[in-house]
This record gives C-alpha cells, structure tokens and sequence, in this order.
C-alpha cells in the first residue's frame, strides 16, 4: 500500500469537510474492495476517510411500505432482516461471512463494480438512493463501468426501497469469488415489473422487453422466447457474451417462476 | 501514524502504528500473536480470520486504525493448552486438520459460524465456511468437527 493519512468521521458533514480539504481522498465504508484496490496499489490517495462512526448511516429500518438500509449498514445485518425477502437472500449471497461482516450497501453501489449484486437490487426493486445532498432515482444512480451519478464527495446516506408485492433474486454466481457471473433480479410493485440484470455488462441494467412481456403475463413462459442483445456484454475466462445472455434468460425465468 | 487503543484478547493496548498498517500485520508484528496466519494476503483464503467486536473477519483486509475502540479476539484468546476451546476439542477429536495452517482462521470462522447460528447442518457449515480454505483435509472432517462443536458450545 501507498501511505495516506487514516481519518475517522464523526458526522457526514465532517466526512465531506474532511474531503473537501484533500487533495485525492477516498471513503471508506466496509473496506471489502477499497483495501484490496489500496493493497494491490491500484489507487494512491492522500487522505483515507472512514464512515464507520457515522451513527446516522447505520441500520435497517422499516415502515410499512418500504425499507431503509442505511448506507453503512453490513451486508449481514441486511440477511438478517426479513422484509424482502429477495433482499435477503441476495445480501446473503455476497462473497462469503467475513466479507458480509464487513461490506457495506453504500460501498458496493458507490463502487458499482459490473459483477457486484447489491446495483441489482437497487435497480430492480427501484430504491432511491439518498445522499448528503440529494435524493437520486436507481434509474439515474448506476452510469456505466465503476461509474455513478454520485458527485466527488458526495456520501451514500441510505438507499430506500419500496415494498414489492413480490420480488426474486437469481444468480450464477462465479465459483470462486461468488460475484455474479449474471444476476437478475425481478420485482412488481404497485403493478410496475422490472427486471435488472448485474454481471453481464459494464453496468447493471433492466431488460424492458421482458418487464413489458411480464406486464402482460407474469410467468415464466412469457419471456422464455426473448433473446438477449449479448454485443455489448462481458466476455472474459469465466464466461462468453453468449453464454451471459443465454444465462440471463434462464436466471430471469428462473426468478419469475419462484414468485408465479 | 495514527494512535489505536484497542482490546486484544482480553487486554488493553495502545499502540501507535502507520495509518496503512493492517490488522493482521499488527497483531502478528506488534503484538507478537503469530497465531494469525497470512495466507493469500488477499481476503480470499481466510486464515487471518479474527474476531472483531464478536464478528468474523479477514484481518489481512482490516487497517488497525479501524479496529481502535474495538474488541478483538484471535486465535490465542479462545482456550488454552489443557483447557481447549470446545471447537478447538473437536477439531483434535475428529482429525479435522493437517498442515494446520488453516487452522487458527477455520476455528476462528467456525465459532462465528456457530454463534451467528441457531443449528447448523453439514450443508449450512459447508457454506458458513466459504471464506476459509484448507488444502490438506478435502473439509469432511473440518465440517463433522464443527457439527460436533456446536453441541458443546
């Protein structure tokens, strides 16, 4: 690791002061990805300013008709909350236990890696991300490779998701890392279906020619005859693009039939 | 530098150390707990499994400073010779080790297995033990020692 100068926030209002006054600063929420990248010398900062005593970005709360997770909250305490279920299935399924001790939901959507799951769920169940300064629709939050809409120094507060009448979560996962070789998540809320795949291209995505053949008939056949554009996706030792579309119709399906 | 006051194993320590110093690191160099074992260096292996406020985590992947006002429990703090942790039983009782090398952090995940667990079957260990690797054992006597701890926990 480069050296850098280790900052604790108290508030997010000093968190962005902290950063403010930097000259290359980075937060730090879980650390599950900042200190590989740090270690493997990938990124070289000056200043290193670590959310986790931030009070008001901690935690799960719900009302009735939807969800907060607070931006700090562990990808653990998430599992353990049984609001939505596909919520919790999917934070239990990232990387392994320690990992989940550790990561956060405001790291991984701010980091927005192409294989990481938790941008589906943001995108499929339609949260809305709310920061520092503002509120920011999924639609608008996820801009392309390791890219969001979040300005430089702008924190992830929570990220709010509605309730859905129903809602499944299906990934292959890659053996190893378990990161999403495709995921898919798909939802209706208040009659809206969508469907968000993670992992086959630089950014997570909704498939609006299966959201509008679910619209019509919600099973599993409706989409099973919708072929997938791969000529944009990923192809790497993992995966060809055609293998990763013909997975994302079949973990699309798949998700429809647990919930029909 | 930066100043982390931190519980290790029960004591008390205040310790300065570089800003970018990791947990393992520390406990191992500073605090001479070599039973913390650097494996892959790379948050995939997870022999430098610690306890962090009574939580599993890959010490290789954790900066000391973020541990300051902490309790931390390793691999020394859990039993001792002639009075062995129950899962420390087990894993001597049923073979569950070879090299060893694994070990610490396999104990270490396996507790916080079974403490974040009401009951555990062979499937749920094997998946609670995602994060650690052993090269030696194959993991069949790793998971008949952590089913069997479990009722002695």
């Amino acid at each position: 690791m480069y050296s850098f100068r280790y900052h604790k926030a108290g508030s997010t209002q000093e968190a962005q002061e902290l950063h403010a006054s930097s000259g290359e600063a980075t937060y730090l929420a879980g650390g599950m990805t900042l200190i590989p990248t740090l270690k493997q010398r990938l990124a070289n900062v000056d200043d290193v300013i670590d959310l986790a005593g931030i009070e008001s970005l901690k935690g799960v709360m719900t009302s009735g008709t939807s969800i907060k997770v607070g931006g700090m909250a562990r990808h653990n305490e998430v599992a353990a909350d049984s609001t939505i279920e596909a919520l919790v299935y999917l934070a239990s399924g990232i990387g392994d236990p320690q990992v989940r001790n550790r990561g956060t939901l405001g790291g991984s959507i701010a980091n927005n890696d192409p294989a990481a799951d938790y941008p589906a769920a943001v995108l499929g169940l339609n949260g809305t991300v709310h920061t520092s300064d503002r509120t920011i629709p999924a639609d608008e939050f996820f801009t392309g490779l390791f890219e969001t809409a979040l300005n430089d120094g702008e924190v992830v507060t929570a990220v709010e998701f509605p309730m859905p009448s129903r809602a499944a979560y299906v990934k292959f996962p890659n053996p190893a890392s378990r990161y999403a070789v495709v995921g898919v998540m798909v939802s209706e809320t208040n009659g809206n279906v969508r469907v968000a795949v993670t992992g086959a291209e630089t950014c997570v995505f909704r498939v609006t020619a299966m959201e509008d053949a679910l619209s019509a008939d919600f099973s599993s056949g409706s989409i099973s005859g919708i072929s997938i554009d791969s000529s944009n996706f990923n192809s790497d030792i993992h995966a060809s693009a055609e293998y990763r579309a013909h997975l994302v119709g079949v973990m699309a399906q798949r998700a429809v039939s647990q919930i029909s | 530098m930066v100043d982390v006051t931190f519980s290790v194993n029960g004591k008390e320590h205040a310790l300065s150390v570089n800003d970018n110093a990791l947990l393992s690191e520390t406990l191992r160099e500073n605090l001479n707990l070599t039973g913390t074992h650097i494996g892959c260096d790379t948050s995939q292996c997870g022999s430098c499994t610690v306890h962090l406020d009574g939580k599993a985590v890959k010490a290789c992947t954790v900066l000391t400073a973020q541990a300051a006002g902490s309790e931390v429990t390793t691999i020394e703090g859990i039993g001792e010779p002639g009075s062995l942790h129950p899962m420390q039983e087990a894993f001597n009782e049923h073979h569950a080790l070879q090299c060893g090398f694994c070990t610490p952090g396999m104990i270490m995940a396996a507790i916080g297995l079974v403490n974040a667990s009401e009951s555990l079957d062979g499937d749920a260990v094997r998946k609670g033990l995602d994060g650690n690797f052993c090269r030696c054992t194959g993991y069949h006597n790793i998971v008949k020692a952590v089913l069997s701890a479990q009722r002695n926990m």
